[in-house]
């Protein structure tokens, strides 16, 4: 319980002196969270505000938990995956790649909501490089330029691929990465999809 | 008004040419070479700086000011923006602040909502109705006001008790992942020289970063045609997090402007800025 405090000491010091983050200011922020949110109806703020434990603890040790927090979240997001009915991890690349530009979807609000069902993506380009000729690519995610041909595409790699894009906690606790399959966010067919993009020798990513 | 009146109509003529001949090379740059487009990005808004249209909004905003206007029949010139009635230089630089008048932490946008009501008569359902239209008399009030802080340093000491808290909610909330996508600020915005496609993000985390994102809200939007305030920024970050939206004014909205004012504190106010 000392060592995230002293971590994040370090990593604030380039702005303020504080080390927040205890369960005290958690409750607070809830607090405020239950009045600046007003129009939510129930099931928004069950789906879209209420922290499931991942979510909080991660929130609370800013990313950077503790090794006994750590391993805690990997065992149980480990316990998550779930596979496309057929058992096909790796779908069609270029399906993939259209789900990797596409950001649109599920933006909910009075000022500027999607329209209900708009399709949703990964919108992998927002964060990673991806296929070369696609340069408007984010780097908050690291490069996945040549993912495949780098890894190959063996059972136990397609296998890791679909997991992670799956949950991504499961490897690495607290990541910046959406949970893309624990919330549905993607379907299994689509992570599939996606993992032919980062994999198929055919995949732009790998040429 | 009077200092510059005959200044708007070249300068809105010389915007909009800069506009359109700017906004088409910039819409072929996305094919260019990386660097290559955030340097030109780069060129694109140091051009529209000499001749910003929310410099439009800030006259607009200056009208709204100093006129007579509401049940009570007046200006908000005697509004208090946390230096004294009437005192408006400098001012927005350092809110949000603790007001005792109201017993609450404040952002400009608030404020001028409390004045609006107790200088005008104007009650907060009609200053806010629609608000997060483009040209809205808040989105006008809010640029003109930052503009008065022009070379005036960000000061968000939160000494106060009850900025003190804010600030703690403020950090707390930046760092609160929720949603469908595990999103919170910190996943975009605690990290050194990334970005999203080619938007550069600021590291709210390091004071240099926040300093140059702080300084130039609110901002002219190329993008949407619009000023954006700090209010509007932050709801569609949260809109874009897949949250619900979150209340105009509220607690968690001023609360989280703390906590970036705080960390940008030092930096010398630019705005009203120049954005995608």
């Amino acid at each position: 319980m000392v060592q995230p405090r002293i971590f994040l000491l370090v990593a604030f010091a380039s702005v303020a002196p504080l080390a927040f983050g205890d369960e005290a200011s958690q409750r607070a922020a809830e607090e405020v969270v239950r009045k600046s949110f007003s129009t939510a109806t129930p099931d928004q703020w069950a789906t879209r505000m209420q922290q499931d434990e991942v979510q909080a603890l991660c929130s609370r040790y800013r990313n950077a938990p503790p090794p006994e927090i750590a391993s805690k979240i990997l065992a149980a997001q480990q316990r998550t995956f779930k596979y496309p009915a057929d058992g096909k991890l790796m779908g069609d690349w270029r399906e993939g790649e259209k789900l990797a530009s596409i950001g649109t979807g599920g933006h909910i609000g009075n000022i500027q909501p999607d329209p209900p069902g708009r399709k949703k993506g990964g919108n992998c380009y927002a964060c990673h490089l991806l296929a070369p000729k696609e340069v408007a690519a984010g780097t908050i995610g690291p490069s996945l330029t040549g993912f495949g041909k780098l890894r190959g595409n063996a059972p136990e790699t397609v296998k890791y691929t679909y997991e992670k894009i799956y949950n991504a906690q499961a490897f690495v606790p607290c990541s910046m990465m959406p949970r893309f399959g624990l919330h549905g966010w993607l379907t299994p067919k689509e992570i599939a999809d996606s993992v032919a993009f980062l994999l198929d020798p055919e995949s732009p990513v790998n040429q | 008004m009077k200092w510059r009146s005959a200044e708007p109509a070249r300068k809105r003529i010389c915007v909009c040419l800069i506009t359109a001949v700017f906004g088409a090379a910039l819409a072929g740059v996305a094919v260019g070479q990386d660097n290559h487009a955030v340097d030109e990005i780069q060129k694109y808004r140091q051009m529209l700086q000499e001749g910003n249209p929310a410099e439009l909004m800030e006259l607009k905003g200056e009208e709204l000011w100093t006129t007579a206007r509401g049940p009570k029949n007046a200006t908000l010139e005697q509004c208090d923006l946390g230096l004294g009635p009437g005192k408006l230089e400098g001012a927005y630089a350092q809110l949000p602040r603790y007001f005792a008048d109201t017993d609450r932490v404040q952002d400009a946008e608030s404020r001028l909502v409390t004045c609006m009501q107790r200088l005008q008569g104007i009650g907060p359902a009609e200053a806010t109705r629609g608000w997060y239209n483009p040209n809205s008399d808040l989105e006008a009030l809010t640029t003109y006001a930052a503009a008065r802080s022009k070379g005036h340093k960000i000061d968000v000491p939160a000494a106060h008790p009850r900025e003190r808290e804010a600030l703690r909610i403020g950090e707390e909330l930046f760092y609160r992942r929720s949603g469908p996508l595990d999103f919170s600020c910190a996943t975009c915005h605690s990290l050194d020289d990334r970005r999203i496609r080619l938007q550069e993000l600021p590291n709210f985390q390091v004071r240099a970063s926040a300093q140059s994102s702080m300084v130039t809200w609110p901002a002219y939007r190329v993008s949407q045609s619009a000023v954006w305030t700090m209010e509007r920024r932050l709801i569609d970050c949260i809109r874009q997090m897949r949250w619900p939206e979150p209340d105009y004014l509220s607690e968690a909205i001023v609360d989280l402007q703390v906590y970036l004012q705080h960390n940008a504190s030092g930096g010398v106010m630019e705005a009203p800025g120049i954005k995608r």
